[in-house]
């Protein structure tokens, strides 16, 4: 009898932030369909007690199903049976009840069948399903394909897949191939009309829950190209043939989410957007929805994990008292949470930038926007671009991070398969990788290092925002750091050579990460006393990491990066 | 619990007794399978008891009744059964589902007792409701050591035991059309805004019947209708017994060796 969500407040309290209002106004568009609509929110208050009572629902599934079922999933996974996957009992259930509250569509308009939910409480979603099965929180999270359809596809398109999503249908996206991963420009699954039909046809390998109702496809259909420009994105439906799974991975965690390995012949797809537009325009949009998925993932294994060892540091007891009560133990769990409270915080910044510039692009497509809404588009659209790979890169490395401390002070029951945090661990790995590896969030986020965007929203907007005067120490320390970082990046770009830039890449990104984060904490230390620890703790932790850093490319001389070159 | 003995209602919240969720479960599951029929769920208590129909409406009921007035306090489960039969009387229904039991007075005798009132007949430890044909009921019920399968002409009251299937969850799209739904009392103080929407919205109105509303003889009401008489109450401590018998399945084996191992007795 667990409810994930009201058993952690510091996602109602994350709910509560000040933003939310023009957040909710601009997804309700002012609270038009009030009256309209039977589930419309009538104002501010009716809406955020829709998000507070529906996120209760699914903190009780999480803690009653997913949590119980997870074990036996982890343990039998899903397997292959004449070409068509079948989800192991527990996952299936997991699916069932979700689908039987309502829980998919949620961030779709209510015309669709949707629940019309902010990314910011859709996203608290994602986090508690995770934290209970972050290999089911796959299966549910690709609901972000419908998002896809409805910002890309045709009117006709959306009324016929978007439903259903709440009848139970899931998605998959079938993007990587045997040779394209992380270079998806290398994409070859062949997509050529015939009689007037677009038919596909080739080999998808790691695709996530591969044989869902409706998937997403990126293949070629500009025959004789070799790059991204060749691309088009499709939708398949199971329904019509043509698809059948040729093998499951075998993988080291997250194991209720079938990797699939698909083979594609002569079967029947619709051309969903413009032709040619599939990787530069929809995967772009696609993927940036999933890099805030598996941020989310990260965060609910995290917490998860840090409960475990939490609680095992309290009950296990050595030399005459609870491991907890020694500064090597103490100071992991400590270190551990304030990572924790850390990424989710930047977490739901990132979600709230998304928020505001989505409503903003749906608000395009009735209307068009005055200066000032455009201005703010354009705004939010940056800053959700740049946070994007930075709160995955924390998120997932502090899950991993969280993840190993929290198995090590487990000490040797830790590395047995007879508690959940040897799980967690396997799931937290690839947070990491998939999505985009963290080297390649670092090639992301870098933009928002040259282009001066993080300096700029730390030092206009977080800087400025009141403290405590008893916390203004925790702020000299952000501005010194932030001196600190732009001292780095002035270094590592002096030169002119990209390839130094490139080197210094993930040490600059997590300079600012460091800065970002610790001021987001100090932020939350205001509204919620509770933060204080975790924004000092972050606060040292981090100075020192950044210190680190910087020392380490002052110290360096450009002439250096040959000693580190590999053939 | 008062001075005595009675349920002191007012101190405890609203809560759906455990069975009565399985019980809400088959009748939705019996909806599903016969287009047309309709939910509805009726309960006994404060006004604060709309709770229970709102939460029952959460997982697809179609509406309900609450029965609400101060002539009821302190009913014992015949004086509980008599109200409740009598309101039954106000509500075209061919099947009454019930929980076995409530989890204050561990009785089961309300749901038997309301079909003696009723004059119908009566299935209990139910674990599954279908349809058998026109006007029958196939039920399985659960025996102290395995089940059987009965058939009862409807109309009939059905008792359903815990081991059924669980209650569906809440449903996002029915919470939020429904959780402004009111009984009267609850709506006692609401704003001109609450009945202007309710005005729009019938659903969002709860039927509330007091004692006026049922036919009914005051003096088998409440105290007055309630031969139960609490002599005494007593808090019981179970003792942990020093053995545990297990079957061996491999569940139990690997639920003890966890247990073991969690509390170091080995590892």
């Amino acid at each position: 009898m667990a409810n994930f969500y009201t058993d952690n407040e510091a996602i109602r309290f994350h709910l509560g932030h000040p933003l939310m209002k023009k957040i909710v106004a601009l997804k309700e568009r002012d609270f038009r369909d009030a009256g309209k609509h039977d589930i419309a929110p009538r104002d501010f208050e009716d809406a955020m007690d829709n998000y507070d009572k529906i996120l209760e629902i699914i903190g009780e599934i999480c803690g009653d199903v997913l949590a119980e079922n997870a074990e036996e999933v982890d343990a039998t996974g899903p397997r292959v049976v004449d070409g068509r996957v079948e989800y192991a009992p527990g996952t299936r259930q997991n699916h069932e009840v979700l689908t039987q509250a309502g829980l998919y569509n949620m961030s779709l308009p209510r015309e669709f069948d949707g629940l019309n939910f902010p990314i910011v409480p859709y996203v608290m979603a994602a986090e508690l399903v995770s934290r209970a099965d972050a290999g089911f929180g796959n299966i549910w999270g690709l609901q972000d394909c419908a998002e896809t359809i409805h910002e890309f596809a045709n009117d006709d398109q959306k009324r016929r897949y978007l439903p259903r999503g709440a009848k139970g249908e899931t998605y998959a996206m079938d993007l990587t191939e045997p040779d394209a991963g992380s270079d998806l420009q290398a994409v070859q699954l062949k997509a050529s009309l015939k009689e007037g039909r677009w038919v596909l046809n080739g080999v998808k390998r790691f695709i996530t829950n591969g044989d869902a109702h409706v998937a997403l496809v990126l293949a070629r259909s500009e025959e004789g190209t070799q790059d991204g420009r060749g691309l088009s994105m499709f939708i398949y439906d199971r329904a019509n043939g043509g698809m059948t799974v040729r093998r499951i991975e075998n993988k080291l965690g997250i194991k209720g989410s079938p990797t699939c390995e698909l083979v594609f012949k002569d079967a029947p797809a619709e051309l969903c957007g413009e032709r040619k537009l599939g990787l530069i325009k929809y995967v772009m949009s696609l993927m940036n929805g999933a890099r805030l998925g598996v941020g989310a993932q990260a965060v609910g294994i995290a917490e998860a994990a840090y409960r475990e060892g939490l609680k095992y540091a309290r009950e296990r007891s050595q030399f005459g008292k609870a491991i907890i009560e020694f500064p090597a133990v103490y100071e992991m769990l400590s270190n551990m949470e304030a990572k924790l409270h850390g990424v989710r915080s930047l977490l739901y910044e990132t979600s709230r930038f998304v928020d505001i510039y989505k409503a903003y692009t749906h608000i395009a497509a009735e209307r068009p926007l005055d200066k000032e809404e455009k201005e703010e588009q354009r705004r939010y659209q940056k800053l959700a671009d740049v946070y994007t790979p930075l709160q995955k890169l924390f998120a997932s490395e502090y899950a991993n991070e969280i993840t190993y401390d929290a198995l090590q002070i487990h000490g040797g029951s830790g590395y047995m398969k007879d508690y959940p945090i040897q799980r967690l661990a396997r799931d937290a790995r690839i947070t990491n990788i998939y999505e985009g590896t963290s080297q390649l969030q670092v090639v992301a986020a870098i933009r928002g290092v040259t282009t001066g965007q993080y300096l700029k929203q730390i030092r206009e907007v977080y800087e400025t925002a009141p403290a405590r005067p008893e916390q203004e120490y925790l702020r000299d320390t952000l501005k010194e750091m932030t001196a600190a970082y732009e001292r780095a990046v002035s270094l590592a770009t002096a030169p002119g050579d990209p390839e130094l830039v490139d080197f210094h890449a993930r040490r600059l990104v997590e300079m600012a990460g460091y800065a970002i984060i610790g001021y987001l904490l100090l932020q939350d230390a205001q509204r919620h006393e509770g933060y204080s620890r975790s924004a000092a703790i972050f606060v040292q932790h981090a100075h020192s990491r950044a210190t680190a850093h910087a020392a380490f490319i002052t110290h360096f001389q450009p002439k250096d990066l040959g000693a580190y070159k590999k053939a | 619990m008062k001075a005595d003995g009675t349920v002191n209602r007012a101190a405890l919240p609203a809560i759906f007794n455990p069975e009565d969720l399985n019980a809400l479960e088959q009748a939705l599951r019996l909806k599903a399978s016969r287009p047309g029929s309709t939910v509805h769920v009726l309960t006994m208590g404060p006004g604060r008891a709309a709770e229970i129909i709102r939460e029952a409406m959460y997982r697809g009921a179609d509406g309900g009744y609450l029965l609400s007035d101060r002539a009821f306090a302190g009913s014992d489960t015949l004086a509980t059964s008599y109200a409740l039969s009598r309101a039954l009387a106000n509500i075209s229904s061919d099947l009454i589902i019930c929980g076995r039991q409530a989890i204050d007075g561990d009785t089961a005798q309300v749901g038997p007792q309301v079909a003696e009132k009723l004059g119908w007949p009566q299935v209990t430890y139910a674990e599954e409701i279908r349809v058998a044909g026109e006007g029958v009921l196939r039920v399985r019920r659960r025996l102290e050591r395995g089940a059987e399968e009965v058939e009862c002409p409807l109309p009939a009251v059905v008792t359903v035991n815990g081991s059924a299937a669980a209650c569906r969850p809440r449903n996002a799209r029915l919470v939020m059309k429904y959780k402004h739904a009111r009984a009267a009392q609850e709506a006692q103080d609401a704003s001109e805004d609450y009945f202007a929407m309710v005005n729009e919205r019938p659903y969002l109105k709860l039927t509330e019947w007091n004692v006026n509303d049922i036919r009914c003889e005051a003096s088998e009401l409440g105290l007055s209708g309630s031969p139960t008489k609490v002599k005494a109450i007593e808090n019981v401590v179970f003792q942990a017994k020093e053995s545990r018998r297990l079957s061996g399945t491999d569940v139990e084996l690997d639920a003890l060796m966890k247990e073991l191992i969690a509390n170091h007795t080995i590892g």
